[in-house]
């Protein structure tokens, strides 16, 4: 079943003589415990088409379906809900808040959900073993190390037990080394969890380790290829 | 979020950047501070006034007097026969009521009794052979209550010429203490207005009354003392001007308020002004009143600025946290919860800032009791300055808090209106 299926997808911005077209008629099928790479230099159109899947974006036109629903018949509340419910968000720049501890960090989407603080300092706790950071839990977020705090976003990023994670160039301030931590450890929740997996890249190595790779120029995907290499 | 994260998370984010809350909250502080304050002594002051006209009794008691016009009149009035206002017959160029006044005034209905009030020229006093002294006296209306010290009100049925003089005339006439005075002999002298011959009519201390605000410091006496001084003022002269009186003091059946209404209306009609003893010292309220709106002007245009300080604030907060709010939004929290998140701010900043200005000035309240009761006040017991009921402070918290919150929707607004996405890249 397609977790993700998007028909004619076009972003534009601006009018006229300054219009700029972000995504020209993009049409995707993703399916369920899939792991996708969107690949794509800076400008592609790569974060666009990302952000208009994880619905923090509308489409000037097209259609997305989320679970075989048009989320063109959800109202704004319950695309709020669904990003809350489904969805798991890891970022480049981590977007931690500095002066909170480890723990609030990786339970703000619970909190956000009106979760009780006992329960969602459990399953925060849940989260943070799952990422071996456990013991870091009370530590302020800057005092982390990169791959440190990379780990505590994908913590927060699971702590919803989501159907799907969006990340956003998730080894790109890292170095290769913990980079290729932080790979495994996505790669294993997609294995062992069925999560699926859409992550936006301009790192061609990385993009290698997906089960399909979608290559966007000028908005346009110029072609799919399937399998890891 | 459920509501007591949004409250924590609020105030966690004002802890960020202490230095800036604390100075918004000063500026709310400032205008808690004058608001409450004014409120405070008003309520001192008016407490004390409607304590004191409790004190004062005769509900019952209308004082009548001819209508005086006191609208500024183009050119002369024309005369009108029948009108009371017409008998301008005194020597204090005021119209005065007459033997046919009382008479008419008697005939209304609800009228038990109708005394005059007597206001005699008093030339001095004396006791035995110590100074001369000039005090006012008037008559002693029943019903009223007069705050003793020593002695008895004076009685109106009495033969006996009596008179209660204010506590501090006491010592100063020479009549020893407030105890010691009672039942001795002051005599008093009035000059006839026919002969210009003195005449002195002697009266018995009968009490002594406390010092009040409210009192007009006069003397009272009795209906037969105030009637011999009148008579030895006015003998010779023609009755009309002899039987003529400011006021005439008119006891009702009964003392409620349709009653009271009803015949005021009444004479009124008839030309005549009538008004309780409350209402005569009412006017001092409404002179309270109009210093208290003047006060309160000035507190609601510091805490308008004060609201410019929150504007600013949030503003401030609203750009410093572009990207958590865009995280947050990322995260499913709808627009109304990141409006709510940054309302509850605004209104936090408000409520510590009247707190801490209420509990400034009852505090600044409670010294300046102190102050004022060991000094310009001390003689008039039970008089607080200031006093602070929770029925007036909660309002003012609640004001105070929903004007914060008033000032927090523009950048509460901003906030809720960010884009997720924009918000996420905003460097």
């Amino acid at each position: 079943m397609s977790a993700i299926k998007t028909t004619n997808l076009t972003k534009t911005y601006g009018k006229k003589d300054t219009l700029f077209t972000a995504l020209d008629n993009v049409s995707i099928d993703i399916q369920n415990g899939e792991k996708v790479a969107i690949i794509g230099k800076s400008g592609s159109g790569k974060s666009t088409l990302m952000h208009i899947v994880a619905l923090l974006d509308s489409p000037t036109s097209g259609d997305i379906e989320i679970n075989g629903k048009n989320i063109a018949d959800y109202s704004t509340k319950q695309i709020d809900q669904l990003r809350n419910d489904e969805f798991g968000f890891v970022f480049q720049q981590f977007f931690l808040n500095a002066n909170n501890s480890v723990l609030d960090n990786v339970t703000l989407p619970l909190k956000i959900a009106g979760i009780k603080p006992k329960s969602r300092n459990q399953r925060g706790l849940e989260a943070l073993r799952a990422v071996g950071l456990e013991d870091k839990a009370k530590n302020k977020a800057n005092d982390l190390s990169g791959g440190q705090k990379q780990r505590v976003v994908i913590a927060r990023a699971l702590i919803n037990n989501p159907k799907i994670i969006f990340a956003d160039e998730p080894t790109g301030n890292l170095d290769s080394n913990t980079g290729q931590k932080i790979e495994e450890l996505l790669f294993k929740l997609n294995k062992e969890q069925g999560i699926t997996l859409i992550v936006v890249t301009h790192d061609e190595d990385l993009a290698k380790k997906f089960d399909r790779r979608i290559n966007i120029k000028d908005g346009k995907i110029t072609n799919t290829t399937k399998g890891a290499k | 979020m459920n509501i007591r994260d949004l409250i924590q998370t609020a105030n966690a984010n004002l802890l960020r950047s202490k230095i800036r809350t604390a100075l918004t909250i000063i500026s709310i502080f400032v205008g808690a501070l004058t608001i409450s304050l004014t409120v405070g002594i008003t309520s001192g002051i008016s407490s004390y006034i409607n304590s004191q006209l409790g004190n004062v009794g005769a509900e019952n008691v209308l004082l009548v007097q001819p209508a005086v016009d006191q609208s500024i009149s183009s050119g002369p009035e024309e005369y009108k026969e029948d009108e009371a206002t017409a008998t301008v017959n005194s020597p204090f160029m005021m119209p005065m009521v007459t033997t046919d006044d009382i008479q008419k005034i008697k005939s209304q209905a609800n009228i038990a009794k109708v005394t005059p009030v007597i206001y005699p020229s008093i030339e001095y006093v004396q006791y035995v052979d110590n100074s001369k002294y000039v005090i006012s006296a008037s008559s002693f209306i029943d019903g009223t209550n007069i705050d003793l010290v020593a002695g008895q009100i004076p009685n109106n049925d009495s033969q006996e010429l009596q008179i209660v003089l204010p506590e501090d005339y006491i010592e100063t006439l020479g009549l020893g203490n407030a105890q010691e005075s009672i039942g001795k002999i002051l005599s008093i002298t009035v000059r006839n207005t026919a002969s210009s011959q003195s005449q002195t009519i002697d009266a018995t201390v009968t009490g002594v009354q406390a010092k009040s605000l409210l009192t007009s410091g006069g003397a009272s006496g009795n209906t037969a003392l105030l009637e011999a001084l009148n008579n030895a003022e006015k003998d010779g002269l023609p009755d009309n001007l002899k039987n003529s009186y400011i006021a005439v003091a008119t006891q009702l059946t009964n003392a409620d308020e349709e009653t009271i209404e009803s015949t005021k209306t009444a004479l009124g009609e008839l030309g005549y002004s009538a008004q309780t003893v409350q209402d005569q010292i009412g006017i001092i309220n409404q002179i309270i009143n109009a210093i208290t709106a003047v006060l309160l002007f000035f507190g609601a245009i510091a805490l308008l600025a004060a609201s410019f300080g929150i504007i600013n604030t949030l503003y401030m907060s609203v750009q410093e946290r572009t990207k958590e709010i865009g995280l947050m939004k990322a995260m499913g929290m709808s627009k109304g919860r990141v409006f709510i998140l940054f309302s509850i701010e605004a209104i936090l900043i408000g409520f510590w800032g009247s707190l801490t200005g209420i509990l400034a000035s009852i505090g600044i309240g409670k010294i300046a009791n102190n102050i004022a009761s060991n000094g310009f006040l001390k003689d008039f017991t039970g008089f607080d300055l200031t006093s602070f009921p929770l029925t007036s402070l909660l309002p003012i918290m609640l004001v105070i808090m929903f004007i914060a919150f008033l000032a927090g929707t523009l950048p509460s607004r901003k906030a809720a209106k960010q884009d997720a996405i924009e918000a996420l890249k905003y460097e």
